[in-house]
């Protein structure tokens, strides 16, 4: 179960227009096991996105652009891979879903047409036509949805329903590894709720490993494992998942993250935000990239770059934190 | 604005409020019957799923929408009967925040002019400087800066402009806000710095907020209390600290436990309503959430289920409550 | 006044205005000397603009530049000739002088190119901003009428109403542009549709602005860019359209110096002397491109949405 499966090093991506260039994605780090489920949160520009795009090799092709890293699934590098063999790699053994479930389905095709696509692809037991069909059913009762409902369009189904037809042409081939990008941003919370829980079981069921990219901690807490802090495009917090909700020791910018939140279940009086705004990614702050928003700022984080503090495994980027030892 | 004034006279009250749209099979009851008050200075949270009603209810206490029936009655006087001429006078008192700071804003205004736009409009100000001194005011209050004066709305970020759009709510010195999911679409850092300011303007000038909300964590934060909604009609409403310790309707039992909580509780049992919102076009009477609820029985069905007060200040509308027993015989 | 109420945050300064001497000088930058930085930051639109201005002069000034009369008394010993020094564009088969005929045609062929649509543009666009806005039955009654009139084709429509009223330089222009109105209307109602569904149209709505406040304000500059964009390319066709009722005798008479109806006459003397054909030909191309370029550049300037 421990056997590494996805190791994303010093990853940075950029996106290059006429009037600037982008830094989304700056010099990242992250292992992610066989089975196991880590989450990215961060806001809007965060480069949560952009890492999903870069493993996919989706990133826009006129303006996306890798500027260093590797990505190694399995041991081998996707960045080194031709296109062709990359198309093999996608759906058969990484996919992806995405946030808004109205747009990722064709809307002039039924939903049964469209899991077929996907298994013909990747037809590499070359299966009958027959035996497709009843993999296309099999996969719909799956994920909750009667399998006489394969003849129907898009439209003719809720948000809810569209969704569950995106995850299982995700899960259609049984990929390694599922990453899914604010699967349930566009749901209503009754129904994220149901698909939460159907991606939970079918992740137990087929030792799926998930990349959970969210900007709400709450989904974070209920379904992963490890946990990925990211702000203007790094890495500035990682953990196990109880290292994060538990721990004591937190970057400034996740304690400012957990403040934002208004809680359930004490009558915290006043919420405690970051002051400020997340920087332009065409130009970033000097030094530690939250320096500008942070209420413990010293004069070194204005400077220098913070170094990668290690405690067992829950590591933090801050001045704050020194090898071995506490924060000041 | 003493205690017991407000306990006589809420500053907005609905009654039996409805709202239908004729769409092609039938009537869409966006609206059903809802009855509502809330008292000066506080703020009323409404929650609930999409196409629940809750932004259409909004738009019909402002008249922005004319109701099918029912009656508005704000400051004791039902709005819904003002001729034209006499709503021109009420209008300035009840403002909308909207939810998308996007869409809201005209793009071909600069910031001075939208916010000069409502005050200009009713002839608030005698002259030019008095005008300049109000916009720069209200923009000090929303805390923008003076540069952004003449920026316009797809040059700033999503929380600067929703504080555009809070600036021009106030401009008219409202008593009453209609809050239509205004932190819906921003990120959470920039959520908190808004819903701090809302909660610091309704400190300082007594503001009344009807609080439109998809979001359970936000609605406890900022309401004193909460009405829950369900296909056009509202199910439970109590005090906001009572509902979220006992909530009563088997639907609010549901939503709340259906929140993901960012807190690590793998003890935490999680009861997860099946099925999804029926159809609002011509319902049948009975109780609209029979169809996903696990406590349904026959006597839901068939006739109408009234909002009733269990205990103080808390109202239901479940059979459970209304007959005693239901429950137990199960 | 509220019992647990938030706790108590730093009172902050709440008057909605600042006092007299809180007032801090700022300059709001008029609109207008925007719009005109932007559109000169456009080359092409300049360029537009630039051959716009000399048509214009040209049609002001045209009794300085050349006498009439050149371009009207026939000599028939002078005709078809090349351009010289005497004669900058030739002359037609009449020997009249293709260069005083140009110049003078722009107060026929641009004019009414330009008031046309312009015309055409207003009643169109308050009958398609009505029917958009107000939408159910008016909305209903205007389209069905002008569905019915599009019906009938463009030429067809405008010969009617000139052979209704006769010919003429007024007469071809009311026909010309009630013929463009059913377009029009239909153009800009979908252009209004799409922006009263914005929600800032609820929002002026809901701080008590007028109805008519809300079309001239909100409505009509956002949708100001589909317009331009339809009116100036237009402009073009409608000469043509002139000229080709100035051919079958419907249009403006002869010997008036119309570009349209100058190369409809030219047309046989071609082969032997192509100028004859090309000078008109050059004038409505290049006013028609003077205002495509000036339009887009227009356009663009008037979106702060494009700004720099």
């Amino acid at each position: 179960m421990q056997d590494t499966l996805l190791e994303v090093k010093n990853l940075s991506v950029d996106y290059e227009t006429d009037e600037a260039t982008f830094y989304a994605v700056n010099d990242i780090s992250f292992k992610l096991n066989e089975g196991e489920t880590v989450g990215i949160v961060g806001e809007t520009g965060a480069g949560k996105t952009t890492t999903a795009l870069a493993i996919m090799r989706l990133l826009p092709a006129r303006t996306g652009r890798i500027t260093g890293g590797e990505i190694l699934f399995k041991g081998e590098d996707l960045l080194k891979k031709p296109e062709n063999e990359m198309r093999l790699v996608r759906g058969a053994l990484i996919s992806m879903i995405f946030q808004d479930p109205m747009t990722s389905l064709n809307p002039v095709m039924t939903v049964g047409k469209q899991i077929y696509e996907s298994l013909e692809i990747h037809n590499l037991e070359h299966k009958s036509k027959q035996q497709l069909e009843e993999r296309v059913d099999e996969l719909l009762e799956l994920v909750g949805i009667p399998a006489r409902r394969k003849n129907e369009y898009p439209h003719q189904f809720s948000g809810g329903m569209k969704q569950r037809v995106v995850i299982a042409i995700a899960l259609a081939c049984e990929p390694k590894l599922l990453i899914a990008d604010e699967p349930t941003t566009a749901l209503d919370v009754t129904i994220q709720a149901q698909v939460l829980e159907m991606m939970h079981d079918l992740k137990k069921r087929f030792g799926t490993a998930m990349i959970m990219i969210t900007h709400d901690l709450g989904v974070v807490a209920e379904t992963c494992d490890n946990v990925a802090i990211m702000y203007a495009g790094e890495l500035i917090e990682t953990g196990r998942v109880e290292d994060i909700f538990e721990g004591t020791l937190h970057h400034p910018y996740t304690k400012g993250l957990f403040g934002s939140i208004p809680d359930l279940e004490t009558s915290a009086n006043r919420l405690h935000p970051i002051d400020g705004l997340m920087p332009d990614p065409a130009d970033l702050p000097t030094g530690c990239r939250f320096h500008p928003r942070c209420s413990q700022c010293m004069e070194i984080c204005k400077t220098t770059h913070p170094k990668r503090v290690s405690f067992n495994g829950h590591d933090i980027v801050c001045h704050l934190f020194t090898e071995g030892g506490a924060g000041k | 604005m003493t205690p017991d004034k407000t306990q006589e006279q809420p500053l907005l009250k609905t009654v039996a409020l409805k709202k239908y749209f004729p769409v092609g099979g039938g009537m869409l009851h966006a609206v059903d019957g809802v009855s509502l008050e809330i008292a000066k200075g506080k703020t009323l949270g409404v929650v609930g799923e999409s196409g629940c009603g809750k932004s259409t209810l909004g738009r019909l206490v402002l008249r922005l929408l004319e109701a099918t029936s029912g009656e508005i009655y704000f400051e004791g006087r039902d709005i819904r009967k003002l001729s034209n001429e006499e709503m021109k006078a009420v209008r300035p008192q009840m403002q909308i925040i909207f939810q998308d700071p996007y869409s809201s804003l005209n793009p071909r205004m600069s910031v001075y002019e939208l916010i000069a736009e409502p005050l200009i409009m009713n002839h608030v100000c005698k002259n030019k400087k008095e005008l300049n001194m109000r916009v720069l005011g209200l923009m000090r209050t929303v805390g923008l800066a003076t540069r952004f004066v003449s920026a316009y709305p797809h040059e700033m970020d999503g929380g600067r402009r929703q504080r555009v759009g809070i600036a021009r709510a106030l401009a008219l010195q409202p008593k009453f806000i209609v809050c239509d999911e205004p932190v819906s679409a921003l990120d959470v850092s920039i959520q908190a710095q808004i819903l701090n300011l809302l909660m610091d303007l309704q400190d300082e000038l007594g503001l009344t907020y009807l609080f439109i909300t998809h979001d359970l964590s936000v609605v406890k934060h900022i309401s004193d209390e909460i009405a829950v909604m369900y296909l056009g009609q509202c199910v439970e409403r109590a005090s906001s600290e009572e509902l979220f310790k006992q909530p009563k309707h088997p639907y609010t039992k549901a939503l709340l436990s259906a929140i993901p909580i960012p807190k690590l509780r793998p003890d935490r049992k999680k009861h997860i309503i099946r099925g999804e919102v029926s159809d609002p076009i011509d319902p049948k009477p009975g109780c609209r959430f029979s169809l996903r609820c696990e406590m349904c029985k026959d006597p839901c069905m068939g006739r109408d289920v009234e909002l009733k007060e269990v205990s103080q200040g808390h109202f239901v509308a479940c059979r459970m409550y209304e007959e005693p027993g239901f429950a137990d015989d199960k | 006044m509220n019992g647990n109420m938030k706790d108590a945050s730093p009172k902050k300064h709440v008057s909605l205005s600042l006092t007299e001497d809180e007032a801090v000088n700022f300059k709001k930058k008029s609109q207008l000397k925007e719009v005109w930085r932007r559109m000169r930051k456009n080359k092409m639109a300049v360029v537009g603009l630039c051959i716009f201005t000399v048509i214009v002069l040209c049609t002001i000034f045209a009794d300085l530049i050349v006498d009439y009369d050149k371009g009207i008394d026939q000599n028939i010993e002078i005709r078809l000739q090349s351009p010289s020094a005497e004669h900058w564009f030739g002359t037609d088969m009449y020997g009249r002088d293709m260069f005083a005929r140009i110049i003078h045609g722009t107060r026929y062929s641009f004019v009414m190119g330009i008031v046309a649509v312009i015309v055409g543009i207003t009643i169109g666009g308050t009958l398609g901003a009505v029917a958009g806005y107000y939408g159910g039955i008016v909305d209903t009654v205007i389209m069905r009428i002008m569905d019915t009139v599009m019906c009938i084709p463009f030429m067809l429509l405008s010969l009617t109403i000139v052979s209704a009223l006769g010919p003429g330089l007024v007469n071809v222009l009311i026909a010309l542009m009630l013929s463009m109105v059913p377009n029009y209307t239909r153009v800009i109602r979908s252009a209004i549709l799409t922006v009263t569904g914005m929600d800032y149209i609820e929002a002026a709505k809901s701080c008590g602005t007028p109805n008519r406040y809300i079309v001239f304000k909100h409505v009509l500059p956002n949708a100001i860019g589909t317009v331009i964009v339809q009116a100036t390319m237009s402009v073009g066709s409608t000469i043509i359209a002139a000229a080709g009722m100035s051919f079958i005798g419907m249009g403006i008479q002869p010997p008036a110096p119309e570009w349209g109806s100058m190369l409809s006459e030219g047309r046989e003397y071609m082969r032997y002397s192509p100028y004859i054909v090309l000078f008109p030909g050059l004038a409505i191309a290049f006013s028609a491109l003077a205002l495509n370029l000036m339009g887009d550049g227009l356009r663009d300037a008037l979106d702060p949405r494009l700004k720099d």
